[in-house]
């Protein structure tokens, strides 16, 4: 009898190390000298391994961009590919650092999940992709049909409430990945895809005949997209949070994957850039790193904006406009906090 | 020496003694290594919980089930029970359930009559029968049975044509890639005189075999029970229906915009994963059959033929009874095997019960430990189930040793 509660007594002191082990997440990466960012299994333009494995995207800058600001190298980055449903999980158990994975932020998964978002890298919104020989023009008009639906996202709450606000019905067919869904869709399995207008966009690019598709012109739901790490320890969130936000404000003040090496030698004359490069000030203690973090983000990915161009612009196959994601000072609501 | 040592070395000795006696003696030992392996099994298990539950508390999520209660808020495509996305995760989980069961059920039925019949086609003296059926459970058993779910799903997507080109099938009925629509009976109220006729069949044919077995104990005279309670069970419900004027009327369906709407049907993910996990299991119980005629000496035979008992009654009274006492028992761990195997129904989007509360509502609400608590119950709820069952049954087949 003994014997089992001391057993009882170990457990609970192990689970009590556990816990607080969790805290410290930016001297576990710094130990492990790698970040381990979750993201998913394929989506090409957001994040997507090539024919050699290496993982490129718009995500996959993000998880760059923060291990170059903790590691100081971008390449530093172990990814953990995960399916819409065991994201959270995986975040969650420890077992990734953070997540950039078009995850939308949603008020249960901040609040019940545990998650900390940091700010939103991408706004996006719910759309309909549908075969153009169908001749749908409205997704009022998709009575009937079968939806292929990836499961566990917040997609499939949208849907549901949507058809049942308009009163028209629909078959779910629930797909694990994204490949499935395009597997399915491909086969006639479903009439209509539904994720995120980006995902279809990036799905569409894929496709064989990419033109023979349409995306229906409802967006039916708010997808602010962001990272995301775990309850708990805040200054990681912060490290998340700034790197997310020193990117954004580099494409404001013009800071560019070319010119950052000079604009960071001496402090000039705009103090907004002096501070993000750490020639002025002394942000980076404030979150735990040297000066030069938002620096070395820039030199590994480029600004918001060069990133976005890269991976998912206009003139990339995925063909994404800017739209919302546009500076606010033109056109856009991209905001970033300022760094002061 | 002092007196003091002296009394407790004389104090300690023959406990020692007692200790290692205790420690010699065969039976004793064996339980004392059973309470000290049980000791730590259970503690390594009270350490997982304690350490999961800690882990769980330290990041502010508490141990709860009231999410159950909660709606759902997603759809399902195959339900059996009435269930929208206003409904809660529970009844989500109810659906789930009848899922799991009829994929299992079906699965139970259909890989037992076809694994009879390989089994008996692999001792078929025909070369080719014989070799057919070698090949075919060879190749069958032999690749993961995901694979095979995968393939005949596929298949189904792929090969099969889309609504609006269906291949219709006899008067009412389509076959397209999302599935198979037939015709759904809508019955009229003396059809339900039809469904009383059937079974008072089948209870009538329960009590005349009964009788039949005591008359033929008595005098030994036979009667053709298998005829007769054929004729109670269907024949009549089939006369009476028809003469009833066939109070049935037929939904069928009818292709409109997108989809054949109206009727009934059987989804390719299910027929995929129903016909995946028979042909897989088949396989196996094919094998098992063989093994149990085999285990039947063949005197038996010739001893039951020399009394002059019929070819076809030597098989049902001396041959079955013995075969069975052996498949019966690794037939029950096949049946277990199909339960649980058809938890592989997320590969393809078959809405079981790892789907549904293992997964969305699991996924939705981040209540993991909850949601896998409770699948992990139902699947054992399940086993244990047919377990009893087939032991029952085991029980009831069982050598009566006089």
């Amino acid at each position: 009898m003994k014997l089992s509660i001391k057993y009882a007594a170990a457990a609970v002191a192990l689970a009590s190390v556990a816990g607080t082990a969790q805290a410290g997440t930016l001297e576990d990466v710094k130990a492990r000298g790698e970040l381990n960012c979750v993201v998913s299994t394929g989506v090409a333009g957001f994040a997507a391994p090539d024919d050699k494995g290496a993982w490129s995207g718009f995500d996959v800058d993000f998880c760059r961009a923060v291990a170059a600001a903790v590691l100081g190298d971008g390449s530093k980055v172990s990814f953990v590919p995960t399916t819409g449903k065991t994201r959270f999980t995986v975040l969650n158990s420890g077992e990734g650092d953070i997540l950039f994975r078009n995850t939308t932020e949603t008020m249960s998964r901040d609040a019940d999940l545990k998650l900390t978002f940091l700010p939103v890298n991408y706004y996006d919104g719910q759309g309909f992709m549908i075969p153009k020989a169908l001749g749908v023009t409205s997704a009022k008009d998709l009575d009937g049909a079968s939806i292929c639906i990836q499961t566990g996202t917040t997609t499939e709450l949208n849907l549901a409430d949507y058809f049942r606000t308009n009163g028209i019905s629909y078959e779910p067919v629930p797909v694990e990945t994204n490949a499935e869904a395009q597997t399915n869709y491909l086969g006639g399995r479903c009439d209509v895809f539904t994720t995120d207008a980006s995902g279809l966009a990036s799905t569409r690019a894929s496709f064989e005949a990419p033109a023979e598709h349409i995306i229906l012109p409802e967006i039916i739901s708010k997808e602010p997209l962001g990272g995301a790490v775990r309850h708990g320890d805040d200054q990681w969130a912060d490290i998340g949070k700034w790197v997310v936000n020193a990117l954004i404000n580099a494409e404001e003040l013009g800071i560019t994957q070319a010119n950052v090496d000079e604009m960071g030698k001496a402090a000039g004359d705009n103090p907004s850039v002096n501070r993000l490069l750490g020639t002025e000030g002394d942000f980076g203690s404030m979150i735990g790193l040297d000066a030069q973090w938002a620096m070395r983000a820039i030199q590994a990915v480029g600004n918001y904006g060069e990133s976005f161009d890269r991976n998912i612009g206009p003139s990339t196959a995925i063909g994404l406009e800017r739209g919302l994601n546009a500076q606010w000072k033109d056109g856009g609501i991209l905001y970033a906090a300022p760094i002061r | 020496m002092s007196n003091g040592t002296a009394i407790g070395g004389a104090g300690s000795l023959p406990q020692r003694n007692a200790l290692s006696r205790l420690w010699n003696n065969k039976e004793a030992r064996s339980v004392i290594v059973q309470i000290i392996a049980l000791i730590l099994i259970i503690g390594l298990f009270a350490s997982m919980v304690t350490n999961a539950i800690a882990n769980l508390e330290a990041i502010g999520k508490g141990f709860s089930f009231k999410f159950l209660g909660q709606p759902a808020n997603y759809d399902i495509n195959q339900r059996l029970i009435e269930y929208n996305s206003q409904s809660s995760h529970f009844r989500a989980m109810q659906v789930g359930i009848l899922n799991t069961l009829l994929v299992a059920i079906s699965g139970v039925i259909l890989a037992t009559i076809l694994g009879f019949i390989l089994g008996v086609l692999r001792l078929s003296k025909n070369w080719l029968t014989n070799k057919i059926a070698l090949v075919y459970i060879e190749y069958i058993r032999n690749v993961p049975v995901l694979l095979h779910i995968l393939l005949v799903h596929g298949l189904m997507v792929h090969s099969l044509p889309k609504p609006k080109s269906a291949i219709p099938v006899g008067d009412g009925s389509f076959l397209t890639n999302r599935g198979f629509f037939m015709p759904k009976p809508l019955p009229e109220d003396l059809m339900w005189v039809v469904i009383g006729l059937f079974f008072a069949g089948l209870v009538f044919a329960f009590f005349f075999r009964r009788w039949a077995k005591k008359v033929q104990d008595a005098t030994g005279k036979i009667y053709p029970v298998f005829w007769i309670s054929l004729a109670a069970i269907v024949v009549v419900p089939v006369l009476a229906y028809f003469a009833l004027g066939q109070p049935v009327n037929w939904d069928t369906p009818e292709l409109k915009g997108f989809n054949f709407k109206g009727g009934m049907v059987i989804r390719p993910e299910f027929i995929a994963l129903w016909l995946a996990l028979s042909f897989y299991t088949a396989a196996f119980i094919g094998e098992i059959v063989r093994a149990g005629i085999l285990a039947v000496s063949h005197g038996q035979t010739e001893a039951s033929m020399a009394l002059g008992v019929s070819r076809g009654r030597t098989l049902k009274l001396v041959v079955i009874p013995q075969a069975l006492r052996v498949i019966v028992p690794p037939l029950s761990s096949q049946y277990l095997n199909i339960t649980k195997n058809s938890s592989l129904a997320l590969a393809i989007g078959y809405m079981d019960i790892t789907a549904t509360i293992g997964g969305i509502s699991l996924n939705q609400t981040g209540r993991e430990m909850e949601c896998m608590i409770i699948v992990m119950g139902l699947y054992l709820i399940a086993s244990l189930m047919i377990s009893m069952f087939m032991n029952w049954y085991n029980k009831r087949i069982k050598l009566v040793e006089r």
